[in-house]
């Protein structure tokens, strides 16, 4: 048995599956966050396997994934301050009642 | 003395306007009406200054070869559209502009004066709105100013707008009172309903001369004269040619212009504004509806007479019309009671004086004959202008000193006021003989030149006029009779009516004085519209005649009016209808109603309503209903509810990649 | 033919990503949520270890698993009363989900699917990645060399800190 490159994107396929559902249905705004890392992770897979496979010599898809996990480290880092700050005024972390963003 | 004082006459005016209208309530009562009047004196002395050195003075460069010359003090472009399309705006002075100066300004500074007293209490209280009332007075004389000394008919048209809108604001001064706003707004819609006339003429005129300027259309003075005239000539030769129901282009031109000058002047049917503009202020009524701005209807004929005189045609139509208004306003006059009715009807007939006798003064035909009695009617008319202006404005302020004393216009109300009020009756005396032509007062000169004047024209028009002379003596004699003699007075008010105070009888007393001398001013040495003197004699035949009419007129109203009888009750008994036909003015008001009322309102302005209403405003509603239904349907999109954003993007997303396969893969 | 211990391997690494995800996006304590987080993170520092990528693997576990869960955890127990438990999600809301997120995969899936050469291909053989290339390229401005994104990187790194003192910071 070989393990071929459908071998290590169909699990990342079902984590960003699992990660679009999560974003679309869950009402905590640190929940809808863990989804969103989980679609980063599945991404950062699809660049490394790709990389490994088919440019075995070569590291773009390596720092690729690399500086995903940097810039991600910081967009959490934010968009948790912001939730925690929204908590303050809320008191809850409902997606739902944070609809100023229209105007 | 420099003529460019003229510009400081015309601009002070204004500048007080500003001043008064501005500061309002933070200048005192007592002081806007002396700053308002002393500024008005400085006005006066400097008009003064201008004219007589420009009728008396030497080497200013008025009088060239013995012929007085318009002095073209400033005429800066204006409004330039394009080479040929430019409007100016500047001072120019002539013999009628001189004279004009003089009237304005005496008679403005007298109403000033007068109006310190009479203004300053309104029914026990002091007056509301004095800062205002002076300030409006100084619009209204700076407007005058500035049309007497326009440079070109643009100018002439902006002005009479500006002395219509004061006017309106001064007929409306006492805004809380109905009647004085419907006076208001009748005088300003009749009024501009002529001068939608006037522009049209002057738009035609324009149109084929290529000029505003009267120097290239009617310059006056020898033999710049004759060349404008002959200039003028050959650019009308090119309207000449076509005519339109009887009349020539010009002729129309003239005509409309004519009909401006009528709204202003009112003259037949234009004339209902001027009785209700009674309404305003007394010596508003005298300085604005009975000196001045009724005037500028005949000061705009005589200012392009040299054209008039060209246009037979529309000379006929003004000299017709003068000649019925002089009679149907003297003949309203005989049966009015209100005192100030009466005598905005007597201006009404004075001023169709004017009118008939510029307009018979080109009745000796050719432009050749210019130095013969041809500008007899012209001289005539502005001298008559002038003499009117100082007795009519001296009887206007009596009345105005009676109503004050009686607190009524009706001279049912007054009766027998000669012991209690004697200097206010010998003035009004003064007056009445000024109007009626007894020498010498001032009114039996210029009269005495306007009846040869329509000799000249035919027996016809001098019998007609002569017969209004008489009248005019006839009714002026009957109020004069009815206020202060008939019968004792009843004491009806409060207090016994007595004299006002020095403000308003010193006006009084000035204009006394004038209208008993001003008939000696050589006015046809001064003011002719060739600029060259005018050698008259007086006729005799005419001036005895006309003396013995007044005569008979005045003696007839003495004999009606002087005591309590019952003779005018008898006389108004034996002719009701015709009695209730002149007081009601022969039903023109009511005329008018119907026809703006049940013509125009109803068939015109009833279906544009709709139409604008259903059509228009219902396009307007329909793009706005539309855009807002769309508006909220596509609303929810923007929600501010991220999740649905992630939706809305992930099916654009799959879309895509479904398209890129179903187009790249398959 | 693969060693049957990277197959083993690889078997656990597959089925803990399936079932931790499934779990992280459908439990209802969200502190468990992010426990499943850091399980599904290290899973997928296997497969970077077994796809040779050590460096990535220790920078999957040190950067994710170890500082962004925690701050995940941090930001849970400043926001969350112990043992609450988020709401039922509405069914209308759900079937929304699934139906998304199974269309996305589906068009993934088939994409994938529908390219067979790539099904086939044995992972080739690569010279061990040791850290001495990985640092020369990262800070290397040659042809392959990565020094601007890694200095834009520390700058966006300091945005971020300075943003999140502001943001957090009690007015």
């Amino acid at each position: 048995m070989e393990l071929t490159v459908l071998m290590y994107l169909l699990p990342a396929l079902v984590m960003f599956g699992c990660g679009v559902y999560g974003f679309l249905t869950r009402k905590n705004m640190i929940a809808i966050m863990i989804s969103l890392e989980l679609m980063l992770n599945a991404v950062d897979i699809n660049f490394v396997v790709f990389n490994r496979y088919l440019f075995p010599g070569q590291l773009e898809g390596m720092f690729f994934t690399l500086f995903a996990i940097a810039i991600a480290a910081a967009e959490t880092a934010l968009a948790l301050a912001i939730i925690i700050n929204v908590y303050r005024v809320a008191r809850n972390v409902d997606i739902d009642d944070v609809s100023k963003l229209k105007f | 003395m420099p003529f460019s004082l003229s510009i400081a006459v015309v601009a002070l005016p204004l500048l007080m306007f500003l001043v008064l209208g501005l500061l309002d309530d933070r200048l005192g009562r007592r002081a806007a009406g002396v700053l308002g009047t002393l500024s008005m004196l400085v006005v006066t002395v400097m008009a003064y200054g201008v004219s007589l050195t420009y009728f008396f003075g030497t080497g200013q460069g008025q009088i060239i070869d013995g012929v007085r010359q318009t002095v073209t003090v400033w005429n800066p472009v204006w409004l330039s559209f394009t080479d040929t399309l430019v409007v100016r705006m500047g001072v120019a002075i002539d013999p009628i502009a001189a004279m004009m100066l003089i009237v304005i300004t005496t008679v403005s500074l007298m109403v000033h004066l007068y109006s310190l007293g009479y203004m300053s209490n309104h029914e026990g209280e002091p007056e509301k709105g004095y800062q205002r009332y002076y300030a409006f007075l100084g619009l209204f004389t700076f407007s005058m100013l500035g049309l007497v000394v326009a440079t070109n008919l643009f100018q002439i048209f902006i002005f009479f707008e500006m002395v219509g809108v004061s006017s309106y604001l001064l007929i409306g001064f006492y805004y809380h009172l109905p009647a004085a706003v419907h006076a208001s707004k009748k005088a300003f819609i009749v009024t501009r309903l002529a001068d939608l006339f006037f522009l049209l003429g002057i738009m035609i005129m324009s149109f084929y001369t290529g000029t505003f300027d009267f120097d290239a259309l009617v310059g006056t003075g020898g033999a710049a004269a004759h060349t404008a005239l002959g200039t003028a000539h050959t650019a009308l030769g090119t309207a000449h040619g076509a005519t339109f129901m009887g009349l020539s282009v010009m002729g129309w031109a003239l005509t409309f212009i004519f009909i401006g000058g009528a709204g202003k002047s009112a003259m037949y049917p234009l004339h209902i504004w001027l009785p209700d503009a009674m309404e305003g202020p007394t010596p508003v009524s005298a300085l604005i509806h009975a000196a001045t701005m009724v005037v500028a209807g005949v000061y705009l004929v005589a200012k392009l007479f040299p054209l008039y005189v060209i246009e037979q045609g529309a000379m006929d139509i003004i000299a017709v019309t003068g000649a019925f208004t002089a009679f149907y306003a003297a003949a309203v006059a005989c049966v009015q009671s209100d005192i100030k009715r009466a005598l905005a009807f007597s201006t009404i007939s004075q001023i169709a004086f004017m009118m008939t006798s510029l307009a018979v003064s080109s009745a000796s035909g050719e432009l050749i004959e210019i130095h013969g009695d041809y500008g007899l009617g012209y001289m005539a008319s502005m001298f008559h202008l002038f003499t009117h202006a100082m007795f009519k404005a001296l009887l206007f302020l009596c009345a105005g000193a009676i109503i004050h004393a009686v607190g009524s216009n009706e001279n049912s109300m007054m009766h027998g006021l000669h012991k209690h009020m004697p200097i206010t009756s010998i003035a009004f005396l003064i007056g009445c003989l000024a109007i009626a032509g007894i020498p010498p007062f001032a009114g039996f000169w210029s009269k005495d030149e306007i009846l040869v004047a329509c000799y000249h024209k035919g027996l016809g028009w001098g019998l007609w006029m002569s017969m209004v002379a008489g009248l005019t003596a006839f009714y002026m004699f009957r109020t004069y009779l009815l206020i202060f003699f008939w019968s004792e007075h009843k004491q009806h008010g409060h207090h016994a009516p007595a004299d006002a105070p020095w403000t308003m009888t010193l006006p009084l007393i000035i204009l006394s004085c004038i209208s008993i001398v001003a008939g000696f001013v050589p006015a046809h040495k001064l003011v002719t519209f060739d600029g060259e003197p005018l050698h008259t004699s007086l006729d005799w035949t005419v001036a005895g005649s006309s003396v013995a009419i007044a005569l008979i007129g005045i003696g007839l109203a003495f004999k009606l009016y002087y005591k309590e009888n019952d003779a005018p009750a008898r006389m108004k008994a034996a002719a009701t209808g015709l009695w209730t036909a002149a007081y009601k003015r022969f039903y023109m008001d009511e005329l008018y109603q119907f026809i703006t009322h049940k013509i125009i309102f109803q068939c015109v302005s009833k279906p544009i309503a709709w139409f604008d209403r259903k059509v228009i405003d219902g396009a307007m509603n329909l793009m706005g209903t539309v855009t807002q239904y769309c508006a909220s349907a596509v609303r929810p999109l923007q929600a501010g509810k991220i999740q649905g954003y992630v939706m809305t993007y992930l099916i654009g997303a799959l879309v895509l990649a479904v398209a890129l396969i179903v187009c790249v893969l398959v | 033919m693969e060693s049957i211990g990277n197959i083993i391997v690889y078997v656990v690494i597959a089925l803990a990503i399936t079932v931790f995800s499934v779990l992280t996006v459908t439990t209802r304590k969200i502190l468990r949520s992010a426990t499943y987080l850091l399980f599904v993170l290290f899973a997928t520092a296997g497969i970077y270890f077994q796809l040779d990528y050590h460096f990535l693997g220790a920078v999957q576990i040190a950067v994710y698993a170890g500082g962004i869960v925690v701050l995940f955890v941090f930001a849970i127990l400043l926001t969350h009363k112990p043992g609450q438990d988020s709401d039922r999600i509405a069914s209308h809301r759900r079937w929304a989900g699934i139906v998304a997120a199974v269309a996305a995969v589906g068009v993934c899936a088939y994409a994938l699917l529908s390219v067979d050469r790539w099904c086939a291909k044995e992972l080739p053989s690569m010279q061990e990645l040791d850290i001495t290339t990985v640092g020369r390229a990262l800070l290397s401005t040659e042809k392959f060399g990565y020094l601007l994104p890694f200095e834009a990187v520390s700058v966006l790194l300091l945005a971020c800190i300075i943003g999140g003192v502001v943001i957090a910071r009690r007015r």
